[in-house]
């Protein structure tokens, strides 16, 4: 028979609709309504999952998001998901689940013999072993942490399922449909603004779908129904289940995540997206997240069988699904004994409650008692029985302060322990916002103090425990809120009355003593469930220092698990607290960070996922061509550009080394679209970038070109390119390709900013002219051929000029500029001419044997010139003259960006790092860019560093190597030899003018 | 992520901006007549503000306008947005502290911002 647990008085589940489901192997049957948790423990399974290091047996602790222990691998194949609570899983049909975190077997778990060891997994344990040598980490730390640690395991396969993404704006976001949310939202509905509503239950209610309550005199779900109906037909009002707000940011953005079929099955609606990240902009928001309750910490407390009191509740109430047949209770607070009521009511054998205060005499521990319920007061459970589900426990009377058993141990047995602890508050999203948390020592807990943003907090999330007041508050803080953003007026209607029975007060008593001292003897009192942190190791990292929550939380790991602390918190810190022997306050609490709850990689990614929507490609007219003829790319920026281009047989290598010989020797061409390019037209251009370049502007004839860097205040380069004169007021600007959109922000800052008096307008045209370039010695020939009205002559178009003109039958700008060193020309057409042009050139240039060649032939020309490349020779702290291109500051031309910080000591001085080439003692070996530079063989520890390497290649064209280097002094030490250092290799290389190939400039008209 | 409103285009997300430091410090006229720290001062030093702070923005994503925006460094709330050459002064609620959630006990009506403590620093003007 299944399902022995099953009562007949859950009061959400369909108990004619059974379904099938596996569970590690074994196959069980739940009903329609139960979470996959629900549906174990309604089957008497206990045994979910082994903790994470020491790989004890573990049971369902709760019934909701906060669930520790219950973490589980969900499904097989591409649609496996890891790491999933069972306690927010839904039960369909043919389900099928597995424990994560043991191997293998759940029942029989290998690395069980951790718990024998377990004296070394002490606090600061990973800190302590997995220190030296280095080496170790990846070959031999990593692999044990990952294997012993793993928890699920991710598939392989590429996701078949869609994920998408929603903005909205609301007047008012009510976060959670308990009491005080469903209040808030009725009130702020009413008003007719637009109201959103989440929950991450599949049905609204809250608490009241767990709890048996009274309101108007009925019983609650009543009242759940007609709310939950009203909101239902207002058209202004959006109503997400199964949908947790993970997130809230600044400016009341909140996400929040809906799982909107995963509670069909895998796979079930093919044409609806999986999950959907929803994104709010709230004028107003509402947190009504409710409350968790707290374990309290005793000896041996993670036992299967060991379960949250108002997790018992709710299986018993919601899904007729008891925890167990005989249970204690086991508290410090009256709202546990509601639980033992409902339990017994349920049919469950509860024959003590064993509570740590000394008097208890409220109407609810009344109450217990009239139902022939043992109390014993003063009392704790000092030990448990069992392994793989509890047995029995000790109980003793224990000394208030917690020191010690004043009593003579009792033994009960029992398969259950409801265990409470007091509440927390479910602060994560107030905290979030950046409000401020105050520690209440009358509920012991931290509840919100000072709100950040336009937010009201109300009912248990604010500590306001009592149904009465969640209702009462929801329904005044809803109504409010929507009078701020200008709707109603504020005035909320007379909430229900709730029956309330008043509770006594909670006593605080953070560790419960056992027969040792805690940490002594092999009793163990558990504080972080999933990251298996004792007492012990807390007493033990504030031994050690970690005085700080944040250091504590680090060393012992408390909280740092996929539940993010929400059971250990206030229980760690206040057991670091006592050993500072501070109040809990001064102490204070660690800071609650996104997500509130696990986020699946796919929702966060959405409609990207599974194709190249996560970042954009930019792709020049051209692209076409170089895929079919075979290029390889590289990513530069978001730009795709051809890399080289290998025929049959070649690698790299050989590719760059034939692209090289064509381009010195032949003619070659280039996709160079991707340069910025920015138009600047304006009365006042010429003046304007006679402010923002080095050198001088204003005298430049029209039909001329001009190399310029741009630095910024400090002195320091920043971008450089060729600019070209098209008309009086009217220039032609490139970038670098990476710099392009940040060069025109900064043109723009300035000109908005400091010079709005100056009449200049700057367009990006980047996208609008495809640029070839057409370089080497017979690129003359070619140009005449593909333009003959023009005359490519030196005299008619000599260097660092532009011409319009024809080209190829199509309207061009033709620069004369080279980047290699040889003849060459660019030239700029309409992008939508691109791919002719290019085609032509091939086509005229076939007799030629005209060659295209990518980036790194590109590199390769350009150093063997000792061209710079911003971003590779520069990192942002070098000047002109540390590049050695003092030539290009104009010393009487007045004030530029930049210039006045040259006179700064640092900027001045003249062992800073400079530019320099560098050839190695071996003229085969390549160095290895990023190498770092000593002066000397042997070096001290720490070794001083003169520079490192930029640039390295193998230059074809000089049959040797090549590189560029920044070197302290280096501009007066050319010919010296000094040392490049990589990973142990040494090699010696000698200081050299970086202008390798051609120093005299003598190619550059063909 | 912040929600800016460009004085030019609206309110939009942090996500279409780009931060461009603090606001109001003016690029000295001749810089050679000052001395090396007063330089540094302009290029190098910024006041670093806890509370009210004068920014610059600029809608990359949109009109490609800088302008200002006085935001709490604190709680990210803004205070005042206004164009480049303005300088107005900040409303007196600027620099008000919240006011603390009223104790679960309260009865009433929900915690309400409080009005101002005390006037907002005033920053010296650049120029």
């Amino acid at each position: 028979m299944t399902e022995k647990f099953r009562t007949t008085q859950g009061t959400r589940v369909d108990r004619s609709n059974v379904i099938n489901f596996t569970f590690n192997g074994k196959s069980y049957t739940g009903v329609k309504g139960d979470t996959l948790a629900s549906a174990l423990v309604a089957n008497g399974v206990h045994l979910v999952g082994r903790s994470f290091k020491t790989h004890r047996p573990r049971g369902i602790l709760t019934a909701g998001s906060e669930e520790p222990n219950a973490i589980i691998q969900l499904e097989t194949g591409p649609r496996s998901e890891p790491n999933v609570r069972a306690t927010q899983i839904e039960l369909y049909e043919g389900l099928t689940a597995k424990s994560v975190n043991c191997w293998p077997s759940v029942n029989f778990d290998l690395a069980a013999v951790n718990s024998v060891a377990s004296r070394i997994f002490v606090a600061g344990f990973y800190y302590k072993t997995f220190m030296d040598p280095k080496s170790m980490w990846m070959t031999v730390y990593e692999p044990i942490i990952r294997r012993m640690a793993g928890l699920g395991v991710l598939p392989r396969e590429k996701d078949p399922d869609t994920y998408d993404h929603m903005n909205e704006f609301c007047e008012v976001m009510v976060v959670g449909a308990g009491p005080a949310g469903l209040s808030a939202a009725l009130e702020a509905g009413r008003t007719g603004a637009r109201v959103v509503l989440c929950d991450e239950q599949p049905e609204f209610g809250g608490s009241l779908l767990n709890t048996k309550q009274i309101i108007d005199g009925k019983p609650a779900q009543e009242w759940v129904d007609t709310a939950v109906a009203e909101l239902e037909a207002m058209e202004n009002v959006r109503l997400l289940k199964r949908a947790n707000a993970f997130g809230y940011y600044d400016h009341n953005y909140i996400t929040v995540h809906e799982r909107r079929t995963d509670h069909f099955g895998p796979g079930a609606k093919p044409g609806l997206s999986k999950h959907r990240i929803w994104h709010f902009r709230a004028k107003q928001v509402v947190l009504a997240t409710g409350s968790h309750e707290r374990p309290l910490v005793f000896a041996d407390n993670d036992r299967p069988g060991i379960m949250l009191a108002n997790a018992g509740q709710t299986y018993a109430n919601r899904y007729g699904a008891l925890p167990g047949r005989r249970g204690v209770v086991f508290t410090n607070n009256d709202s546990a004994y509601s639980v033992a009521i409902d339990l017994v009511d349920a049919g469950m054998d509860i024959p003590t409650i064993i509570d740590l205060r000394e008097i208890v005499d409220g109407d609810l521990p009344n109450a217990a008692r009239q139902k022939g319920i043992e109390v014993l007061t003063g009392s704790g459970i000092v030990a448990t029985l069992g392994r793989k589900r509890v047995t029995g426990v000790e109980v003793a009377t224990v000394s208030s302060d917690g020191s010690k058993i004043t009593g003579n141990k009792r033994k009960i047995d029992c398969d259950t322990i409801l265990t409470s602890g007091g509440w927390n508050p479910a602060v994560h999203l107030f905290s979030q916002s950046i409000g401020k948390l105050r520690y209440d020592e009358e509920k012991i807990c931290f509840v919100p103090n000072i709100s950040s943003q336009n937010e009201r907090t109300v009912g248990a999330c604010k500590g306001a425990f009592d149904l009465q007041s969640a209702l009462d508050e929801g329904g005044t803080a809803g109504a409010a809120a929507a009078k701020d953003t200008g709707f109603g007026k504020g005035k909320a209607k007379a909430s229900p009355k709730a029956l309330v029975v008043e509770e006594k007060a909670i006593k605080a008593y953070w560790v419960v003593p056992t027969d040792h001292p805690v940490g002594q003897g092999s009793r163990k009192h558990f504080v972080d469930y999933q990251h298996d942190v004792t007492a012990a190791d807390i007493m033990l990292a504030a031994r050690e220092g970690m005085h700080s929550v944040e250091h504590m939380k680090r060393y012992t790991t408390t909280g740092m698990a996929t539940d993010q602390g929400k059971l250990s918190n206030v229980n760690g810190l206040a057991i670091l607290s006592s050993q500072l022997e501070k109040a809990i306050p001064k102490v204070g609490t660690t800071t609650f960070r996104p997500p509130y709850t696990p986020v699946n990689f796919g929702a966060l990614a959405g409609r990207g996922i599974n194709g190249d929507l996560a970042d954009p490609v930019r792709r020049t007219s051209m692209y076409g061509w170089h895929l079919e003829n075979g290029a390889t790319f590289e990513p530069v920026g978001q730009w795709q550009r051809a890399w080289y281009y290998p025929k049959a047989g070649e690698d790299m290598d050989a590719a760059v080394a034939r692209e090289t010989a064509a381009l010195r020797d032949g003619v070659g061409i280039l996709d160079a679209s991707t340069l910025g390019k920015i138009d600047i037209q304006g009365k006042d251009a010429a003046q304007f970038l006679n402010l923002v370049y080095t050198n001088a502007w204003l005298k430049l004839p029209v039909g001329s070109c001009r190399y310029g860097f741009m630095l910024k205040e400090d002195g320091m380069v920043f971008d450089d390119g060729v600019t070209s004169r098209l008309g009086e007021n009217h220039f032609h600007m490139t970038t670098t390709t990476g710099g392009a959109a940040g060069v025109l922000d900064w043109l723009e800052e300035y000109l908005q900013t400091e010079w709005p008096d100056l009449e200049v307008y700057c367009t990006s045209v980047t996208e609008e002219w495809s640029t070839l370039s057409i370089g080497g010695p017979k690129a003359r020939q070619l140009l005449e051929e593909l333009a003959p009205e023009m005359d490519f002559s030196n005299e008619a178009f000599p260097f660092m000029t532009w011409r319009e003109g024809e080209v190829a039958g199509v309207p061009a700008r033709v620069f004369r500029i080279s980047f290699t060193g040889d003849l060459s020309y660019e030239i700029n057409v309409r992008n939508w001419h691109g791919l002719h042009l290019w085609k032509k050139c091939m086509e005229l240039g076939e007799k030629y044997d005209i060659t295209p060649y990518g980036t790194e032939t590109m590199h390769v020309l350009r150093a063997e010139k000792g061209f710079v490349i911003i971003g590779q020779e520069t990192d942002g702290t070098q000047t002109p003259q540390d590049l050695g291109m003092d030539w290009i500051v104009a010393k009487k031309k007045g004030d530029f960006i930049g210039r006045r910080s040259f006179t700064r000591e640092d900027t001045a001085r003249e062992d800073r790092k400079q530019l320099v080439g560098l050839v190695t003692e071996n003229p085969k070996e390549v160095l290895d860019e990023g190498a770092q530079l000593t002066y000397e063989r042997v070096n001290p520890t720490p070794a001083p560093m003169v520079g490192h390497v930029t640039s390295s290649y193998w230059s074809p064209n000089l049959g040797h190597s090549i590189a560029m280097a920044l070197v302290k002094d280096g501009h007066n030490r050319m010919g010296q030899w000094i040392y490049a250092h990589d990973r142990g290799k040494v090699t010696k290389v000698k200081i050299v003018s970086p202008v390798f190939y051609d120093p005299k400039g003598e190619r550059r008209d063909g | 992520m912040l929600y800016i409103k460009c004085p030019w285009c609206g309110e939009r997300d942090e996500t279409e901006y780009h931060y461009g430091g603090e606001a109001h410090i003016v690029r000295p006229e001749n810089p050679d007549e000052l001395t090396d720290a007063e330089w540094a001062e302009y290029v190098f030093m910024r006041t670093n503000t806890k509370g009210v702070h004068r920014e610059r923005w600029v809608h990359s994503d949109g009109c490609r306008r800088w302008f200002n925006v006085a935001r709490n460094t604190v709680t990210n709330e803004i205070v005042s947005v206004y164009k480049t050459g303005e300088k107005p002064d900040l409303p007196e609620a600027a620099t008000t502290k919240p006011a603390p959630v009223k104790p679960a006990t309260a009865k009433k009506a929900p915690a309400k911002k409080a009005a101002a403590t005390k006037a907002p620093a005033k920053k010296k003007e650049g120029a």
